[in-house]
């Protein structure tokens, strides 16, 4: 369980197998008129604590908008959203806002991190934003890369890191401030086979055996196998959900 | 989040360096014409200035500046002194003249006479000689400018003759007066001795200086004066005022100087403006990715108007000290076209406030950018 968990005392979080997320019949469109989209179409969706929770489908079916609403970052039209049973839907922008960096960290496709930032400094900005002392977040952060195979590299900045390294640095930025959730959109796209999968092993290590629930958007089909639970989605609705012992069978008879 | 906003500007250098030159260029400018502005409007009242012994001015009603005095009677001076509340009263002459230089060219000159008997009318200090020097025959006091402009190149030194219109007279004393509006060189003489100089006829008393007797204020006796002689009477602080309102509504110096401040400003908002704007936008996903963590757009906010305001501290400081160097004894204050004009404080607060306006104005529209993107985008590839 998360220190701001804690502090807040919500239930459930870091429970085993406790539902931390919880989306049902939820609702979004795009536009107006003619030209409105509807990308969500009553999605139910749960991510367990303890488990890395994988959101598959091909593009365009509403993956990214359903982790932006699960991660605060949109709101939807319709249905319930729940992270930490708080209804997100009743919190304003700036309880969101605060909500997010309490609970979320996030792993992006493009690693997004400051590029006159060091490794260490980009680690750390979720303990700043906070109000943690700098010195104080940056030991944190750099105690964090040593965990993620980063030693010596915490001073260098993200353009002397290779696309690996890179995203190891988004991941401890993730971590560093042991949120409950960790979102993380493509994080394998941008690397080669032996990155990715060795990114998807810290997060199963550091962030799954935290207690933290891990939902992963993803096309890279190599790292189903780091899969607890798999939904499959399509026209803005899960069409179907896999156990681990399924994803394991499915991906035996398909090698 | 201050220090991640101050990396973030750092580390485009030379979006950053851009932005500082903007402001230092701005300030520099605005500085410069400003005080400039402001020294010319002291030379307007310069003479008012540097009479210190007088603190009532008599002149004929329609006189509105030092500059352009029209002749009063011999006669209004007795009748001046007899007003009420009038400790003393003494003739003041100022004309201009030509005046030959070594090189044989001519040049305008401001000829100030003084009471013969008071001596009532010179600036406190001289550099050479001395105030009981100018009793002497022919003997004149020029201003250190003036003696250059007359001698260039030569140390300053008292001794030297020249021609006054078609008159002999003799430097005796160099005196610390300021440079006047109308002309660089400035000479000091016996009031006897400067109608001379000139050989405007009769009726050549251009001022009379008078002073308020004990219990009664400079208005008081200027008042008296007026109801007494019919002539124009005010104060030295009031007349200096008119002077300087005289050339801000009768030369097209306001609308000269405020053309360039004004260009100054706007060229400071365009340099700045798009500069900012562009690292705004190239940094818009950064700003994303912070908000999409969860820092707030009130702290974004502060975080892009500390990149503006440290641009603004830096730059302003860059051109208020290159302002303070073109007005130090280095540079401006050689130069006798440039002498007397100084980086007042008034003037750097008020650039200071200007700046503030250009960053605040140039980082509206990229400070709005921040708070409107949405942090969706990064998950968007």
């Amino acid at each position: 369980m998360s220190t701001a968990t804690a502090e807040l005392g919500l239930p459930g979080a870091g429970t085993e197998n406790s539902v931390l997320v919880r989306c049902a019949g939820v609702e979004k469109s795009f536009g107006q008129g003619e030209t409105k989209v509807r990308v969500l179409r009553g999605t139910n969706f749960n991510a367990r604590a303890g488990e890395m929770t994988f959101l598959v489908g091909p593009s365009g079916c509403g993956k990214t908008t359903l982790i932006s609403i699960i991660g605060a970052i949109l709101s939807c039209e319709g249905g319930e959203v729940e992270v930490l049973c708080q209804d997100l839907r009743a919190m304003k922008r700036k309880k969101l806002a605060d909500f997010r960096l309490a609970h979320f960290g996030f792993i992006f496709q493009q690693f997004n991190l400051l590029p006159a930032l060091s490794a260490a400094e980009n680690a750390s900005i979720p303990l700043v934003a906070r109000g943690a002392s700098n010195r104080s977040a940056e030991h944190a952060a750099t105690e964090l890369l040593h965990k993620l195979g980063l030693e010596g590299h915490a001073h260098k900045m993200p353009n002397q890191l290779s696309g690996g390294q890179q995203q190891r640095v988004a991941i401890a930025r993730a971590l560093v401030h042991e949120p409950d959730v960790l979102i993380c959109d493509e994080p394998t796209a941008s690397l080669d086979a032996a990155s990715g999968h060795t990114v998807m092993e810290l997060l199963r290590d550091l962030a799954v055996e935290g207690g933290r629930s891990v939902i992963v958007v993803t096309h890279d089909n190599r790292i189903f196998e780091f899969a607890d639970r798999m939904h499959h989605m399509s026209d803005g609705v899960i069409t179907r959900t896999e156990s681990a012992d399924e994803i394991e069978a499915h991906e035996g008879s398909s090698a | 989040m201050l220090r991640v906003a101050l990396r973030m500007l750092i580390g485009d250098k030379t979006k950053c360096l851009a932005l500082v030159f903007g402001v230092a260029f701005s300030t520099l400018l605005i500085c410069q014409q400003v005080s400039i502005f402001f020294g010319l409007l002291g030379r307007a009242s310069s003479v008012v200035n540097d009479v210190r012994e007088a603190n009532v001015w008599v002149m004929d009603p329609s006189v509105k500046t030092i500059d352009v005095p029209f002749p009063l009677r011999d006669t209004e001076l007795p009748r001046v002194r007899s007003a009420e509340g009038v400790a003393w009263a003494v003739p003041f002459f100022k004309a201009q003249a030509q005046v030959r230089t070594r090189g044989g060219n001519l040049e305008n000159a401001v000829i100030l006479g003084i009471d013969d008997a008071s001596l009532v009318g010179v600036p406190d200090k001289f550099v050479l000689g001395g105030i009981d020097d100018l009793t002497m025959p022919d003997a004149i006091a020029v201003n250190p400018a003036g003696f250059r402009l007359l001698f260039p190149g030569e140390e300053l030194s008292v001794g030297r003759t020249l021609e006054l219109n078609d008159r002999r007279a003799k430097i005796v004393a160099i005196v610390d007066a300021a440079p006047a509006f109308a002309a660089n060189l400035t000479i000091y003489t016996r009031y006897s001795l400067a109608t001379r100089f000139t050989n405007n006829g009769r009726n050549q008393l251009s001022f009379i200086l008078a002073h308020s007797a004990p219990g009664y204020t400079p208005e008081q006796a200027a008042a008296n004066i007026e109801q007494l002689t019919g002539l124009k009477a005010a104060t030295s602080g009031a007349f200096r005022i008119e002077s300087i309102m005289y050339v801000l509504a009768n030369t097209g110096i306001p609308v000269s100087f405020g053309t360039v401040v004004l260009l100054g400003v706007i060229i400071g908002i365009a340099i700045v403006g798009l500069t900012f704007n562009q690292f705004v936008v190239e940094n818009l996903k950064q700003y994303a990715a912070l908000k999409a963590i969860g820092v707030r757009n009130l702290r974004l906010l502060w975080m892009t108007l500390f990149q503006a305001g440290f641009v603004g501290v830096i730059g302003y400081g860059l051109g208020l000290a290159a302002a303070a160097l073109f007005f130090s004894q280095w540079v401006a204050q050689k130069s006798d076209a440039l002498r007397g004009f100084y980086l007042l404080p008034q003037v750097a607060i008020g650039v200071a406030i200007t700046a503030v306006v250009i960053v605040v104005l140039s980082t509206l529209i990229s400070m709005r950018r921040v708070l409107v993107v949405d942090p969706a985008t990064v998950f968007r590839g």
